[in-house]
């Protein structure tokens, strides 16, 4: 059981981390008053229905556009730029281990951040009578997407040991792949080139998003979710192990 | 026991690694010598596991580092160049998470933590974040953290940079201790450590041995080796012809009263050379043969004809 062990132990170690600058709470503190000026402020602007969870979810996307990359643009470039990835990987961990360890613990940090926006969703439940799947598919869809711009981040960490490059990158393409299939983009362009904007459209995480928000639960959804980030990771996997000591 | 075989590491055009072999046994103290840009990290980094070789490999202790890198790596205790240790985490917080990938658990691992923490002098500091701690401080740090699972393979890329005069001591004497029951592999720039802790000296020079020899035959290779020095009180002007004229005189330096023969015959200079001046009117201040200096071999080894030490290229 070396391999969970293993995992368990860089776990604990980064999220720790986390912890032990301010980052950490000036992360959750960013996080959550953001999402409630923009559920309530902006989102009353938009005359949206209060007792409504999804315009509560509509954000997150947005929100994790920036924050993941920031809490991921440490993870493989910090190591590479402090040279502490050479006593890492010369410990009797494999590469995978190391890469699920923080991989997991970026994600429960940033799924930490998400689940305290807890009371908001209950004031909104005060207000209106929300369905109990739309919310449950919202926290689920949240919190999937997280993971997959987690993944970008780690990404774009391991390419670089410069943070800020990592985190430019990895912004780029989490928008990239938010916009190829947010609505308002996808309407404009599909009079041009309705094929493709489908196609592009199909890797966004966008209508996979949106599909949960409705609270359905659709294995297709889960699946994309889950193949993006396999996918990450081992592109991450393949990136560090041929650039460690570059 | 470290077996390296035929290692190679090429970047682009530059061979860093160019075919090194060297085998290191139990109660060993290896010490890797070699200019800057030699190649000394690279060939730990191949042997630790972190650099995929271009080809070659190593066994450490029968596991082949590129076949189960994993068992492999167990048996290595590893202190990287430049010591890099996570600088947010307190000493402690560090030890303990080295302990668990380690394998220790429970009051095992407490245990070990506590021990490597005395053993090292690290008691001082070891709430102390990394970060705050002095560059000796982090060495000794990274130095623990390699000795914490007490391995049977320890290799060290200059473990004593950044130490003071006390704490190269200690560190040597703690290798020196450990020297019995494990296989140690360490590089430096210090001649005097290699006189200090190590058995055998391998020379690297371009990415390829120079020499792999014992330090005392290493010395041997000295031109002032077997040399003669005589420290006079009062000048003799023919002193310096009647040295050169000795049979196994190669050839006489003067300066000042000192003089040094040089040796054509070593078993013989000495006896020649007590013989004359015992016999004439000398007032001999000191005499004594010379052992030879590492840092003349090590030149000779290392330097190209345009005095350089730069790696040699593919092309
Ligand atoms: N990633 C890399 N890309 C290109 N060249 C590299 C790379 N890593 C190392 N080298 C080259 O390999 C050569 C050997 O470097 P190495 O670090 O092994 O030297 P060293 O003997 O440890 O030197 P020092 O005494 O300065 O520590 C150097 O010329 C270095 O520039
Ligand atoms: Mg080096």
């Amino acid at each position: 059981m070396d391999a969970v062990r293993n995992t368990k132990a860089i776990f604990k170690r980064e999220l720790a981390s986390y912890f032990e600058s301010p980052v950490a709470y000036v992360f959750l503190v960013v996080f959550l008053v953001l999402v409630q000026f923009l559920t309530f402020f902006i989102g009353n602007y938009y005359e949206m229905n209060q007792a409504d969870p999804r315009g509560f979810f509509f954000w997150h996307p947005w929100l994790f556009l920036i924050l993941v990359p920031a809490a991921s643009m440490r993870l493989w470039s910090e190591e590479r730029r402090t040279g502490t990835i050479e006593t890492l990987l010369t410990l009797p961990v494999s590469l995978f281990q190391a890469l699920l360890g923080k991989f997991l613990a970026a994600w429960v940090f940033i799924g930490l951040a998400v689940l305290l926006t807890f009371p908001i969703v209950l004031a909104t439940a005060y207000l209106g009578a929300p369905d109990k799947g739309v919310i449950v598919g919202g926290y689920l869809g949240s919190l999937l997407l997280a993971g997959t711009c987690l993944s970008v981040g780690m990404f774009t960490s391991a390419l670089t040991r410069n943070q800020v490059i990592s985190f430019v990158l990895s912004v780029v393409i989490c928008l990239f792949l938010l916009l190829a299939g947010w609505p308002p983009i996808t309407d404009m362009f599909v009079k041009w080139a309705p094929r493709l904007v489908e196609l592009v459209a199909s890797f966004s995480f966008m209508s996979h998003y949106f599909s949960m928000q409705r609270g359905v639960i659709d294995l297709r959804d889960l699946a994309y979710f889950a193949s993006a980030m396999i996918f990450m990771l081992a592109a991450t996997h393949q990136v560090i192990e041929n650039r460690k000591a570059a | 026991m470290l077996e390296v075989k035929n290692l190679r590491k090429t970047f682009g055009a530059i061979r860093a690694v160019n075919d090194v072999s060297f085998n290191v046994e139990r109660g060993e103290v290896l010490g890797f010598l070699g200019p800057n840009g030699a190649g000394k990290t690279n060939t730990m980094r191949m042997i630790t596991g972190f650099l995929p070789p271009t080809s070659g490999t190593a066994i450490v202790n029968g596991f082949d580092i590129r076949t189960s890198p994993l068992d492999a790596k167990k048996q290595i205790g590893y202190l990287p160049e430049n010591a890099p240790v996570y600088s947010e985490m307190t000493v402690f917080n560090y030890l303990r998470f080295i302990a668990e990938i380690r394998g220790f658990t429970g009051a095992a691992r407490d245990a070990r933590v506590g021990g490597t923490v005395e053993k090292c002098r690290l008691d001082g500091v070891r709430n102390q974040s990394i970060g705050t701690l002095s560059k000796g401080y982090r060495q000794r740090v990274c130095f623990a953290q390699a000795l914490l699972h007490d391995p049977a393979v320890l290799i060290m890329d200059e473990p004593t940079d950044g130490l003071d005069p006390n704490q190269k001591r200690v560190v040597r004497d703690m290798i020196r201790d450990m020297a019995r029951e494990k296989v140690i592999v360490l590089s430096t720039h210090i001649l005097e450590e290699v006189d200090a802790v190590c058995s055998r000296a391998v020379i690297i020079s371009h990415g390829r041995i120079a020499a792999n020899a014992s330090p005392d035959s290493l010395r041997r290779r000295s031109a002032m080796h077997g040399a003669v020095e005589i420290l006079l009180d009062k000048p003799l002007p023919e002193a310096a012809t009647l040295l050169r004229s000795l049979p196994s005189a190669a050839s006489v330096q003067e300066e000042g009263g000192r003089f040094v023969v040089m040796a054509k015959d070593k078993d013989r200079l000495f006896h020649d050379v007590f013989a004359l001046v015992k016999g004439g009117s000398w007032a001999i201040g000191g005499i004594r043969v010379l052992d030879g200096r590492l840092d003349d071999v090590f030149r000779d080894l290392t330097m190209n004809d345009n005095g350089t030490a730069r790696p040699e290229s593919a092309a």
